[in-house]
């Protein structure tokens, strides 16, 4: 019923793409960052025209001149970044610019029915008029998709939807989408992991370099060569961690540290009693899902949030934390979760948002900048690394994704901190740079830096680390050597809380 | 295949790239335009007797806009450099004559031109300093806390004085704001030394850079172990010296001081950073911007005189000049 079929022009972002959708098909679009994926995703949903090329929906020409109108042709895209708004409703967000009701009034009643039964199509047993300010990401996801489905969309974008969520979280949405597919809509679907597009989608399309270079049925494709079309080369999978139990200094040694569910907050976590430990010259997991508090605990550590009793010791000395500063001086850095909105000065050059922390290394005459230490750093990090730049003083949010990762490793490599706390590394990375990440991070650790990874994917834990812990609900619920871990080992301790 | 992508790509690039040209020159272009058709339509613009004088007339706007060019990096505002000058103004004034009572007498002993400048520039540091705190302490948001400024000091000012001016000051003291040094204005000396400093400040220096990051991005500057709550007090610490810079300028060249002195001020301001390139969002400006925006609004206003375009038609084009860079700022931001 759906065909969609396009040709676009060949500026940089895409060109002459074919790309069809079929009637009630989950379709995985599948591609390194940069590939184009975004743009198609564009186009489609009215937030950009395409310079040439049509769009076919059910055999018919259209255009999709603004996300109104592809409202009303029952296309419908939940983007990584949600678009409700925190203090309304529910109902009211899902029904926002279409309230039900006549002569501007609002039936508040018929909104709170009509939300209730599109809620539960997607599973979401919430009261609707509950806040959407004090849902979990995977809860206003859902009522992200029950506005898709309110709006009887047939075709619904989804993209990345499961970067932010744990793998229960993961599972639950994949069902939905089952059932999407099972009432004749179609899911177009853009992920990184290629597990998940093998259980959900019937089939994929790959871009690359903004041109479609391969699709077909994605359970007759094996993963392998799906990964070669993306990336055009091969990828290894192996660990990278050591097999026997490491053996250095003790870096930093966290003691019962503790923090009370903030008053305002009923989102935010609470953490009881967590220890560990991490060494010189090993790279530490910590594997949670989404809430476990392992975003906190770093937070903490770092002295971004503060927490209620407990302590950090570097160096066998307990450390004073009541800001990042703090933190910093002792030796102690964060790769943060959210690299826009966390890590980045996106208006910055690249040059300038690599030496941000390390500025008073590159100080002469007490507060002058060397510019010419300054370009010898950021040239080393650049060939070190392998940043992948047109020249440095590019604005650094023209980045891929992977490349800006970079930068942000840089940032922290120059100041050599003795701890290193990376926060979901490779998180809207593609492939290829997720293997270069991957080798950076044991390469740190290989100078004699502790490096804790926090991960939501597992593969991606158990690759790199030499040693893993998990937490569940604000406490570690148990360790393990990474050689060791199986993917059920981790999840058994990651859910359970007595677990062995 | 991709010898036909890269021709049909290549306008594509340079219609962008031109753009990103325009929108970084936008101020000096449009500068440039003004000043030749001021210079076609009125032969006595293109003067140099008219053109310093345009720049005498700037560099009070100009001293302050080098301050509150940080402050908006910073996506901040300071709303109260109106009413800091008439305060400081005042008590600048006062000290010079050595007490309220000898307000009148002209020429009277008193303290001297240095430590009327210095009294000038500590009440505007202190002034600053204590909105900066209101501001990192008690969480209000800049612009309100400017806004309260702005009445606070100015009836300040009034309390202090009375309502009455204080003038007729000696001549070393008047220098600084009549005086010349060759031909130059003494004003205009102060404002050029002033934003070469300024400029290199922001450009070369860890401070500058600091500035940039918090305005950019303040939750990744704290993150990155920049002290985001030093960085936001400083830039009102340095508006607040600007101001009282600029109240001592203003009483010399004046002659006079006076409770009501600077009303109006910030807006003129914010208008050339504005227009200079700042953007109100913080993290984007440069010196040289504020300059051009400063000058601009000077030789537009010096323009419409010349042209004997009504005083109340100015305040309009002013309006209308100020909306529309900040659209053409919008406009090239989501083209780049």
């Amino acid at each position: 019923m759906i065909g969609v079929g396009k040709t676009f022009p060949g500026v940089k972002a895409l060109e002459a793409v074919d790309f069809v959708v079929e009637a009630g098909e989950v379709h995985a679009l599948l591609g390194e960052n940069g590939a184009g994926k975004s743009t198609l995703l564009r186009i489609l949903s009215g937030a950009q025209p395409p310079d040439v090329g049509e769009i076919l929906l059910d055999g018919r020409k259209v255009t999709i001149p603004s996300p109104q109108a592809a409202q009303r042709l029952g296309i419908a895209t939940i983007y990584q970044e949600f678009t409700l708004i925190p203090d309304l409703s529910i109902a009211e967000n899902i029904y926002l610019g279409r309230e039900p009701g006549a002569r501007g009034l609002v039936n508040w009643k018929r909104m709170a029915e009509d939300a209730s039964e599109v809620c539960r199509r997607v599973g979401l047993s919430r009261d609707p008029h509950t806040k959407t300010r004090v849902l979990s990401v995977a809860e206003q996801q859902l009522v992200e998709i029950a506005r898709a489905l309110s709006i009887s969309a047939r075709l619904i974008i989804m993209d990345e939807p499961t970067a932010a969520l744990s793998s229960i979280e993961v599972e639950r949405l994949l069902e939905i989408i089952h059932r999407l597919r099972s009432e004749g809509i179609s899911v177009i679907l853009v992920t990184h992991r290629l597990e998940e597009a093998k259980t959900v989608c019937d089939r994929f399309t790959v871009l690359r370099d903004g041109t479609d270079v391969g699709c077909g049925s994605i359970v007759g494709t094996p993963i392998g060569d799906i990964v070669k079309l993306m990336v055009g080369r091969e990828v290894d999978d192996t660990r990278l961690g050591r097999m026997e139990p490491s053996r250095g200094a003790v870096a930093i040694e966290v003691c019962a540290l503790s923090r009370a569910r903030h008053a305002s907050d009923v989102s935010s976590i609470e953490l009881t009693d967590v220890s560990f430990h991490a060494l010189r010259g090993e790279v530490l997991g910590i594997a949670g899902l989404v809430g476990s508090g392992r975003t906190e605990v770093a937070r903490a550590i770092f002295g971004a949030d503060p927490f209620d009793s407990g302590s950090v010791r570097i160096g066998g000395k307990t450390i004073r934390l009541r800001s990042p500063r703090d933190a910093i001086r002792a030796g102690i850095g964060l790769v943060p979760e959210d690299r826009k909105n966390q890590a980045l000065f996106l208006a910055l050059s690249i040059r300038e948002n690599l030496s941000i922390s390390a500025q008073h290394r590159l100080v002469k005459w007490g507060q002058v900048i060397d510019r010419g230490a300054e370009v010898r750093m950021v040239e080393d990090f650049r060939r070190r690394l392998n940043i992948r730049m047109a020249n440095r003083e590019q604005a650094v949010g023209n980045l891929s994704g992977g490349n800006q990762q970079k930068v942000v490793l840089a940032r922290w490599m120059a100041l050599k901190p003795d701890v290193l706390i990376v926060d979901e590394p490779t998180r809207g990375i593609d492939i290829g740079a997720k293997a270069e990440v991957h080798a950076i991070l044991r390469q740190m650790a290989e100078a004699g830096m502790a490096v804790v990874v926090i991960s939501s994917e597992l593969p991606e834990v158990m690759r790199v680390s030499d040693r893993i812990i998990t937490m569940r609900e604000g406490r570690i619920t148990g360790e393990l050597q990474s050689a060791d871990a199986t993917p059920q080992k981790l999840m058994t301790l990651m859910m359970l809380r007595e677990a062995a | 295949m991709t010898n036909l992508t890269e021709t049909r790509g290549k306008p594509q690039i340079s219609s962008a790239a031109a753009i990103t040209f325009v929108a970084r020159y936008a101020p000096f272009l449009f500068l440039a335009i003004l000043m030749i058709a001021f210079g076609v339509l009125e032969p006595r613009f293109l003067t140099a007797f008219n053109l310093l004088n345009v720049l005498r007339q700037v560099s009070i706007y100009g001293l302050l806009a080098l301050g509150m060019t940080f402050v908006i990096l910073t996506s901040g505002i300071d709303l109260s450099i109106g009413s800091i000058i008439a305060l400081a103004g005042l008590v600048a004034a006062t000290v010079a004559k050595g007490g309220l009572d000898e307000r009148f007498v002209i020429g009277a002993g008193g303290y001297g031109w240095f430590a009327a400048a210095l009294m000038a520039v500590a009440i505007g540091l202190a002034a600053g300093a204590l909105q900066g705190l209101a501001i990192i302490k008690m969480k209000v948001p800049p612009f309100i806390v400017t806004l309260g400024g702005m009445s606070a000091f100015r009836g300040a000012a009034l309390l202090f004085s009375d309502g009455g001016p204080v003038s007729g000051f000696d001549a070393s003291y008047v220098w600084w704001g009549q005086g010349k040094i060759w031909f130059l204005p003494v004003p205009v000396l102060i404002f050029a030394v002033f934003a070469v400093l300024c400029h290199l400040v922001l450009r070369y220096t860890r401070y500058g850079r600091q500035v940039y990051a918090v305005g950019g991005n303040a939750e990744a500057a704290r993150l990155a172990g920049i002290d985001v709550r030093r960085v936001l007090l400083s830039v009102y610490v340095i508006t607040g010296f600007f101001a009282g810079l600029s109240a001592f300028v203003l009483s010399a060249r004046l002659n006079s001081a006076e409770a009501v002195a600077g009303t109006g001020y910030e807006l003129t301001v914010i208008a050339s950073v504005v227009i200079g390139g700042t953007s109100l969002f913080g993290g984007i400006g440069t010196i040289a911007g504020t300059v051009v925006g400063t000058v601009l609004i000077g030789v537009l206003l010096n323009g419409l005189v010349l042209l004997s375009v009504s005083a109340y038609i100015q305040q309009i084009l002013v309006g209308l000049i100020i909306v529309l860079a900040v659209a053409f700022d919008t406009y090239a931001k989501a083209k780049r």
